[in-house]
């Protein structure tokens, strides 16, 4: 864990990085977070998200605070960082 | 830290069962619990407090036996552990706290059980829904007390107030003649923990801890969104443990006759025994226990090999094609196994006969597994039914060169993807078929489905609605 939180650069962040968490049961393909932050979501073929794997990069942190929010089932998660 | 010697024998009992003698399973009649003391000895009751017995199972290095392969140990310390934080109590030994348990009720459908509002919980999982495996029940056939004895060792251990025996949905004669060991062991004095013998509800998934923890819960026998974690909160929402009945059998043995005495059965890397279910093309199929890592092809002879055989479905349904001749020498353990690309799952060892389609085969197990799919998560509901068409077209219709690129592509598509490993299990069965069938596959673009493609299922696949 502590390895890849520091991106292997030996640099220790005191918060984990935040990562994008679905329930795939409470996911109803209504395409929100799609739209709002592709570069880390697409749709599979049946308008489902497929959400890049690993850490939320700091500059796309707010979008995906953002996507989170406007989910309409609550589906899309953000593994938040303590504090 | 404590020493092997804590959990060696004491003077008067028996000793543990010698390697390459069987521990589980000694003989083809049940033993009565005065047979099984005999046999095994009592249970050492007072120097087992907690922390003992969990340092002995995570020194054992015994996993899983349900499919999983889960260290036993750590599960058990974080039941143990979760407890403790969760109501402040020392879940240690005898002096565990009980709860208060209400009485339940089983109700048409769902299985709506009283209350524990303290302590935790113990679902031991004999459900079985696998069709291809029957260890399970065997092993609660034939060797009950050692299934109960595993549920009072663990009880002491993680401070349960509850145990549930959960049995296949269509075994109600196990169900009983278990309700009758419960209460044998009750007039003895046994168990320091009420255990209620139940049946699992129908279906494939309803042997899946997470959906049978929403069955204990009054809820439909589904998957649920992980976290919580049972450990966390599971039945009754308080920590519970789930373990898979043969795994319990083994901790009955692992805290008589210690971790030392319990890796001089198998592999350092996978140590003990394992109850498997050899099936499909063999002379004496059936449930056999074998020391880990094993040779599949040792296994197999001895269910008698006399018919050509071309592969080996492991792991069952939800598992991974294995050639023969060329997999014989691959050992049989999850290590052995994953090596090999394959899963060994909860211990099936399915025969595929040369004079069978392995196409075919897959395309109906995957038919059966779309359908058990409990339709929650979009990638599986819409995944599991286009990998079905593929693999169907395949096997008995006329596709076109691209549709193996479509079965991978629809199996990277769902693996991952749902609430359950119930995709992911699907897409490992085609993309073991599509490699190990390779040759078969383009036979079948070439020319259309093989002489066998028509004929009967060497691997029968339960009607839904039957299992």
């Amino acid at each position: 864990m502590k390895a890849e939180r520091d991106g292997g650069t030996g640099h220790q962040d005191p918060w984990p990085e935040p990562r994008l968490l679905l329930n795939p049961i409470a996911c109803d393909a209504r395409g929100l977070c799609i739209e709002l932050l592709p570069e880390l979501i697409s749709a599979d073929p049946w308008g489902y998200p497929i959400i890049s794997p690993g850490a939320v990069p700091l500059h796309l942190q707010p979008l995906a605070r953002r996507a989170v929010a406007a989910c309409p089932t609550l589906a899309l998660m953000l593994t938040s960082p303590p504090g | 830290m404590t020493t092997h010697s804590s959990a060696v024998p004491s003077a008067g009992q028996p000793a543990g069962p010698a390697p390459g003698e069987l521990r589980l399973i000694i003989r083809d009649q049940p033993l009565s619990l005065a047979e099984h003391i005999d046999q095994y000895g009592p249970l050492p009751a007072g120097q087992l407090d907690c922390a003992t017995l969990i340092a002995e199972v995570e020194r054992s290095g015994l996993t899983g036996r349900g499919g999983g392969a889960f260290p036993a140990g750590l599960k058990i310390r974080a039941v143990a552990e979760a407890t403790t934080r969760t109501r402040g109590i020392r879940a240690v030994g005898a002096s565990a706290a009980r709860g208060s348990v209400t009485k339940g009720s089983v109700t048409k459908g769902s299985v709506t059980k009283g209350s524990v509002t303290k302590g935790s919980v113990i679902v031991a999982n004999g459900s079985e829904s696998e069709p291809a495996s029957s260890k399970d029940g065997v092993l609660l056939s034939h060797a009950p007390h050692l299934v109960l004895d595993g549920i009072a060792v663990c009880a002491r251990a993680v401070g349960a107030a509850q145990a549930y025996l959960c049995v296949g949905h269509d075994a109600a004669p196990v169900a009983q003649f278990l309700t009758g060991a419960v209460a044998e062991r009750n007039r003895d004095g046994l168990d320091t923990v009420p255990v209620e013998v139940i049946r699992a509800p129908a279906g494939y998934l309803a042997g899946q801890e997470n959906a049978l923890i929403s069955a204990l819960n009054g809820n439909a026998p589904l998957p649920t969104f992980v976290p919580p974690r049972p450990a966390e909160r599971g039945a009754h929402r308080r920590p519970t443990l789930v373990l898979n009945i043969e795994t319990l059998a083994h901790i009955a043995l692992i805290a008589r006759f210690g971790s030392h005495w319990f890796r001089t059965a198998g592999t350092p890397g996978a140590p003990g025994s394992a109850l498997v279910t050899v099936t499909g093309a063999v002379d004496r199929p059936g449930v056999r226990e074998i020391p880990l890592g094993t040779a599949l092809g040792e296994v197999l002879q001895r269910s008698g090999l006399s018919q050509p055989a071309q592969a080996v479905l492991t792991g069952g349904y939800f598992g991974t094609w294995l050639p023969l001749p060329a997999a014989l020498a691959v050992p049989v353990s999850h290590e052995g196994m994953r090596t090999a690309g394959a899963t060994l799952g909860p211990g099936v060892l399915a025969v595929l006969p040369e004079a069978a389609c392995g196409l075919a085969e897959t395309a109906r197990i995957a038919r059966f597994l779309a359908a058990e799919s409990a339709g929650q998560c979009g990638p599986c509901r819409n995944g599991l039914p286009a990998l079905a068409d593929a693999l169907n077209l395949i096997a008995f219709g006329r596709a076109g060169p691209d549709i193996v690129g479509w079965v991978q592509q629809l199996a990277g598509l769902v693996t991952g993807r749902g609430a359950c490993h119930l995709p992911d299990g699907t897409a490992g069965l085609a993309r073991s078929a599509l490699t190990v069938f390779a040759a078969d596959v383009q036979a079948h673009l070439a020319t259309g489905p093989c002489a066998w493609a028509g004929g009967p299922p060497a691997l029968p696949v339960p009607v839904r609605g039957t299992s």
